[in-house]
């Protein structure tokens, strides 16, 4: 069977992975909802991982929820994304300084 | 020896395929490579016996949201260039804190090993086993109040993304409840009287009297 570390490292360079995909992808609004689809999925690994190997099923319960509040969160932040759209007509995200923030 | 030599490939095709999300250009062909992370994961919890989560993966991930995204991406008419300009001033940094974050994970998976034997892997289950049977046990008897509070959530989800990119048109047909509660019978029924037998010769020339109620 698979050991525990190469699950746990191979989550762990997904997530650095994504992280560093925030970094580049820091003004398309779009490729940003869909590195946090995969942080959440690099988390998700160590959820199954770990309940496989603690033979405790609970954690998998978890990943259930996680990804029923990931689905409802890219479904409402693509919502947002479509108005955004044609209110601006553009999804940069320093286009966005109503706020003056 | 099967199950690890499988398991390094969907790694090595999980690995590339997301560093190629990040770093493509083309919104459309980012969405496509998220679709391949997610079925090389899938893959991966099957070789991990988590069959249950490995389909639903598959089915809510590949199936609703990253079509979702698909349709988005290609709803929206993005100016690539513009919005992929000055992509290397930010590549030095999110690198240097990508390196951070795996440095950080690999040693402390190396240095710990959580009371656990990290290397040896777990046993495999008995034939009998059902993981989608288990999950279910446990779902609808020690979490069944989170499982109703999840479908709560994800009603509130279609409410709002509904509410949020309907708009109004010239020209759309729809519903006004108020109206229709208001409405009185007067406004709509017209009592009409009709001789149930009509007369022989002399009535018949004379139409049927109508009379409208108050």
């Amino acid at each position: 069977m698979i050991p525990l570390n190469w699950l746990l490292i191979i989550s762990g360079v997904l997530f650095a992975i994504s992280v560093a995909g925030m970094f580049i992808n820091r003004k398309n609004l779009i490729l940003l909802l869909m590195c946090v689809e995969l942080l959440l999925l690099a988390v998700n690994f160590n959820f199954v991982a770990f309940s496989r190997y603690l033979n405790d099923i609970n954690g998998q319960i978890f990943v259930f929820f996680v990804l029923t509040v990931a689905a409802a969160e890219s479904a409402i932040g693509l919502a947002i994304l479509v108005v955004l759209f044609r209110e601006r007509r553009s999804i940069n995200v320093e286009d966005l300084s109503t706020l003056k923030g | 020896m099967l199950v690890e030599v499988l398991f390094w490939i969907f790694a090595s095709i999980l690995a590339v395929s997301a560093l190629a999300m990040i770093t493509v250009r083309n919104p459309v062909h980012s969405a496509l490579l998220l679709v391949l992370c997610f079925f090389t994961s899938a893959a991966i919890w099957l070789l991990i016996e988590a069959e249950f989560l490995a389909v639903v993966l598959i089915l809510v991930y590949v199936g609703a949201v990253m079509v979702l995204f698909l349709f988005v991406v290609m709803m929206l008419d993005i100016n690539i260039e513009e919005v992929r300009a000055r992509v290397t001033r930010y590549a030095l940094f999110g690198g240097v804190v990508a390196g951070v974050v795996v440095f950080e994970i690999v040693s402390v998976v190396w240095t710990r090993s959580l009371g656990l034997d990290v290397t040896t892997g777990a046993q495999p289950q008995p034939a009998s086993y059902s993981n989608t049977a288990e999950l279910g046990k446990l779902l609808y008897t020690d979490y069944v109040y989170p499982f109703e509070l999840a479908a709560v959530l994800l009603l509130i989800a279609i409410v709002a993304s509904i509410s949020l990119t309907m708009r109004k048109r010239a020209g759309l047909k729809q519903q006004d409840v108020a109206k229709q509660v208001a409405v009185r019978r007067e406004d709509r029924v017209r009592i009409v009287k009709v001789p149930a037998v009509r007369e022989p010769a002399s009535a018949a020339a004379a139409p049927p009297t109508e009379e409208k109620k108050p």
